[in-house]
């Protein structure tokens, strides 16, 4: 990816009307990337998705950081969790038409 | 359109105080919030719900409006004149109000009847760009579109969308199409399209994964004598060689006769056959002497 389609984290900032501290604290958690060019943090857009779920839970719910890391490592639990419950209700469909057969 | 309760909604009574009306929008808010709720449109419908009566409870001037004439929102034109001259003052509070991605405006027939539609209220400045909201659609294909890479063209909230399905997709698979998602808002990029995949099985095979496992009828002779037999693959048919003394219920593998993997061109899972050795149902009187004298060998031999 070249540079310009990374997204100044002031920019993001300023836009979203959020303090640039919070955005550094995500990434102190572990919880988004900050890739720094020269002395400018930036965000690959790719987060964006996911770094705006952060801001609606921290300043729309009040969830403190330790409650978006718990609740983000949830969310990825109920995710792999459907994901197996996808697989073994496709294996399961696939039983059911063998047995029917 | 029915008369909504939306002190019920928010389950605090009708003398309840705005501290009491902001504690209980957060409460349900955290339970029904839609990152928190993922893929549940039910908690989805709840959270629109819970807005609409905290967009009305939680403003003196709304609220007043609802007490007074809330059950007699027939007579809504009535309050039109009063709508007119009702404003809100800009620069409220981040915390009066979600934002974000989930239905904004998406509020009920009743709720425009009274207060005509439009939210007075942001939490965020007007200038504030934000990405467009996120489609999800569902699609549903055969699995025999699914051996090859195709194109399929389908329309999401009246724009049609042309895209290219990779051989291999999984059902419940999810892809994302960027920027086919609702337009952004004061300059912010367009959000994405997400497409839920649904693969119907039109084939007689099971699917786990990138392989594909049938059974096939083998006769009796065959399995005990080993020769040929021609089976279905998704390729078509297939001859194949069978071993003397093939097992019922064995299972062999034709390497790469599956399904593609899913965007690694030219790499195929496998096909499994279970044999299923059918034993004859009639027997001539020939043939059961001759199974008679089979019975006995083996009796001898296993003395």
């Amino acid at each position: 990816m070249s540079n310009e389609e990374l997204i100044p984290a002031a920019d993001f900032c300023t836009s979203h009307a959020i303090e640039i501290g919070f955005i550094q604290s995500l990434h102190e958690y572990g919880l988004i990337e900050i890739i720094t060019i020269e002395e400018t943090r930036f965000v690959h857009p790719e987060q964006l998705p996911q770094l705006e779920q952060f801001i609606r839970l921290h300043y729309e719910l009040d969830i403190n950081l330790a409650g978006i890391d718990a609740i983000a490592n949830l969310l990825q639990r109920i995710e792999q969790m459907q994901n197996e419950i996808r697989m073994l209700k496709n294996r399961l469909t696939g039983e059911v038409i063998l047995t029917n057969k | 359109m029915d008369f909504i309760d939306y002190y019920k909604i928010l389950g605090v009574d009708k003398n309840a105080t705005e501290d009491d009306i902001k504690k209980a929008y957060r409460k349900l808010a955290r339970k029904y919030h839609p990152d928190l709720n993922p893929n549940d449109k039910d908690a989805h419908k709840k959270f629109q719900q819970i807005n609409e009566a905290n967009e009305v409870l939680s403003d003196p001037e709304k609220r007043k409006k609802y007490d007074q004439y809330g059950k007699d929102w027939q007579h809504a034109g009535q309050f039109e004149q009063a709508r007119q001259q009702y404003q809100r003052a800009p620069g409220q509070g981040r915390e009066d109000f979600f934002t974000g991605d989930f239905g904004e405006g998406d509020f009920s027939d009743f709720f425009e009847s009274l207060f005509g539609g439009a939210r007075t209220g942001r939490g965020r400045s007007s200038n504030v760009k934000f990405r467009g909201e996120d489609y999800h659609a569902e699609l549903q294909i055969q699995l025999t579109d699914v051996y090859k890479t195709h194109q399929q063209t389908f329309t999401v909230n009246g724009k049609n969308v042309r895209i290219t399905v990779p051989a291999g997709i999984e059902d419940g698979q999810k892809i994302k199409i960027k920027g086919y998602g609702g337009p952004g808002i004061n300059g912010g990029p367009n959000g994405d399209l997400y497409i839920t995949f649904t693969i119907i099985n039109n084939t007689r095979f099971k699917r786990t994964g990138n392989d594909l496992h049938t059974t096939a009828d083998l006769d009796l002779y065959t399995a005990v004598l080993g020769g040929e037999t021609t089976i279905d693959t998704p390729d078509g048919k297939v001859k194949l060689q069978i071993k003397p003394l093939t097992q019922n219920n064995s299972t062999i593998r034709l390497k790469g006769k599956g399904v593609p993997v899913y965007k690694h061109e030219g790499q195929y899972g496998d096909l499994y056959i279970t044999w299923q050795v059918k034993l004859p149902t009639h027997l001539s009187e020939k043939e059961k002497a001759l199974f008679t004298e089979l019975a006995a060998m083996a009796k001898s031999s296993n003395a």
